[in-house]
């Protein structure tokens, strides 16, 4: 504790570093993931070759590819580019399947029912199939941030910053107070960023917490609605 | 009014839907489309709105060929209901009525005051403005189903089995009320329905359907109750027949009227001046 106190300046220091390499990967594969997936949810060819692409691109091992990303993209070894691009492209690997999945669930009888009453292809896409397609799309989106948050640990072995660091020297130290550090600053940034998604999906979906209710307790809330 | 003239589809698996179906359908009154599943009765309402576009002959609203006309606008000045109320559930129950009205830019304020009018129009209370879709019951759900497809008042309302999944009590509920609603707003109503009391009931004319949208009989309900075309339409509407097919029964020295289930129907008034038989 006392170790934590005394460093409490670079601790803070590695957790904003941390913080701005989480939040580009995330980001980015969700932006990008979406229309990706819903591609693949629309379209039956590219359906199969995107998911597949998808899925071996998840194989790789990161640290593989971080390494090759400056070969790939001409960037500096030290390039914090070298990171972002390489866990954007996992965050669009584990984004895209679910966005399939988040598009695929949304009911056919709204949508033939919003073509039906004049929605355009275009506003249809932004005002019924991406917000019901959200309750899903944010369960995708909070496994990314974790994973993301978690990953960016990994640039301390190819001499980034964030918590990583404390693992890595905590590790050469054999000084395990600092790789506990690291492991409960990593912790406690996946959660804030978790609960802050969750916050935002209620602001963003208020509807879905009601259909929930609704289908949870059908049986009561329907029966007194009858009637009328 | 609405012609369908030879028109045909044949779907790209090819199955033929609808082969060779011509109709008038008249302006400001009420046309029922009736037939057993898979008789082709969506396909032709879905052609009217563009849905579902022709693979033979052509549909004419007022005398403009559809296809000739841009689909999104096509659909939003016709009104559309369907069986599972199609409502968007991540939308509250004014702003689902609204829904035309905003796509079509009116301001928000003024297209939310007339979403409450219509609430009023088909028999919801507005305390339910609020509320999600989830949180009604299916014939509160059908009712603003019915007040979104007349928001942007159009002057054609297509209705796809829209009391089908509720059930007898509310249905025949709703029927009334889109009785009445007809009564005081007279738009041109293409309803189809698999039932043929509900087709007799709301229908002006009543569009008897076999598979592959053949017609069976065109006419008013009494017409086609008078005079069935053939076999197939005196099965059809045989148990409806049975049933308003009266006679007199005698029961302990009194005469009573019985429908054709053998159900008590009502007292017999002779004219004034006879004696009066009663029961
Ligand atoms: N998109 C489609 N592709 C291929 N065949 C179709 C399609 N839509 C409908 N059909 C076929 O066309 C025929 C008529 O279908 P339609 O939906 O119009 O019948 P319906 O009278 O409305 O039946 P229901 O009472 O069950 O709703 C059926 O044989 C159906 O299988
Ligand atoms: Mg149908």
């Amino acid at each position: 504790m006392t170790w934590v106190l005394a460093n409490l300046e670079q601790i803070w220091e590695l957790t904003v570093a941390h913080i701005l390499l989480s939040i580009a990967p995330i980001l980015l594969g969700f932006v990008l993931a979406v229309p990706i997936g819903w591609f693949a949810h629309r379209f039956r060819v590219s359906r199969g070759v995107v998911l597949t692409v998808c899925g071996l691109l998840y194989t790789i091992p990161s640290l593989a590819l971080i390494v090759a990303m400056p070969t790939i993209l001409g960037t500096k070894i030290l390039d914090p580019l070298n990171l972002i691009v390489t866990l954007t492209l996992y965050a669009i690997a584990l984004m895209v399947r679910t966005a399939t999945d988040a598009f695929d669930a949304v009911s056919k009888d709204v949508i033939q029912s919003s073509t039906a009453v004049g929605f355009g292809a275009w506003r249809r896409f932004w005002q019924v199939e991406l917000p019901l397609a959200g309750p899903v799309l944010l369960a995708g989106l909070r496994v990314v941030s974790t994973s993301t948050v978690s990953l960016v640990t990994l640039g301390a072995l190819v001499g980034m910053s964030g918590l990583g660091y404390l693992f890595t020297n905590g590790y050469q130290r054999n000084f395990p107070t600092e790789i506990l550090t690291g492991i409960v600053g990593t912790v406690l940034i996946a959660v804030v960023f978790d609960v802050l998604l969750v916050l935002i999906g209620r602001m963003l979906l208020p509807w879905a917490r009601v259909d929930e209710a609704a289908r949870r307790g059908a049986g009561s809330a329907r029966v007194k609605a009858v009637a009328a | 009014m609405i012609t369908f003239d030879g028109v045909s589809k044949r779907f790209p698996d090819g199955t033929l839907a609808v082969d060779n179906f011509s109709i008038t359908i008249p302006s400001r009154t009420t046309t029922v489309f009736v037939g057993s599943s898979g008789s082709g009765k969506t396909t032709l309402l879905r052609m009217i709105n563009r849905m579902v576009d022709p693979t033979g002959g052509a549909i004419r609203i007022d005398d403009e060929d559809v296809s000739t006309l841009e689909p999104v606008a096509l659909r939003r000045r016709v009104g559309y209901v369907m069986q599972n109320s199609g409502l968007l559930p991540h939308r509250t129950v004014v702003d689902n009525v609204a829904t035309v009205p905003l796509l079509t830019g009116v301001p928000k304020r003024e297209a939310r005051e007339a979403a409450l009018q219509l609430m009023d129009t088909v028999g919801l209370d507005r305390a339910l403005a609020e509320r999600y879709p989830s949180q009604l019951s299916g014939g509160q759900q059908q009712r603003v189903g019915v007040a979104r497809g007349l928001a942007n008042d159009p002057n054609i309302l297509l209705m796809d089995e829209p009391f089908g999944a509720v059930d007898p009590l509310v249905r025949s509920e709703l029927q009334q009320e889109l009785l009445r609603i007809q009564k005081e707003l007279a738009k041109t109503i293409v309803f189809v329905t698999h039932d043929i009391d509900e087709a007799f009931l709301l229908g002006d004319q009543v569009v008897i359907l076999s598979t592959g949208g053949r017609i069976a009989q065109v006419g008013t309900p009494e017409e086609i109750l008078a005079h069935p075309a053939d076999e197939f339409v005196d099965n059809f509407i045989g148990a409806e027949r049975g049933r308003r097919a009266l006679s007199i029964k005698n029961v302990h020295g009194k005469d009573v009227v019985v429908d054709g289930t053998g159900r008590l129907a009502g007292i017999l008034r002779v004219p004034s001046g006879e004696s009066s038989r009663t029961v």
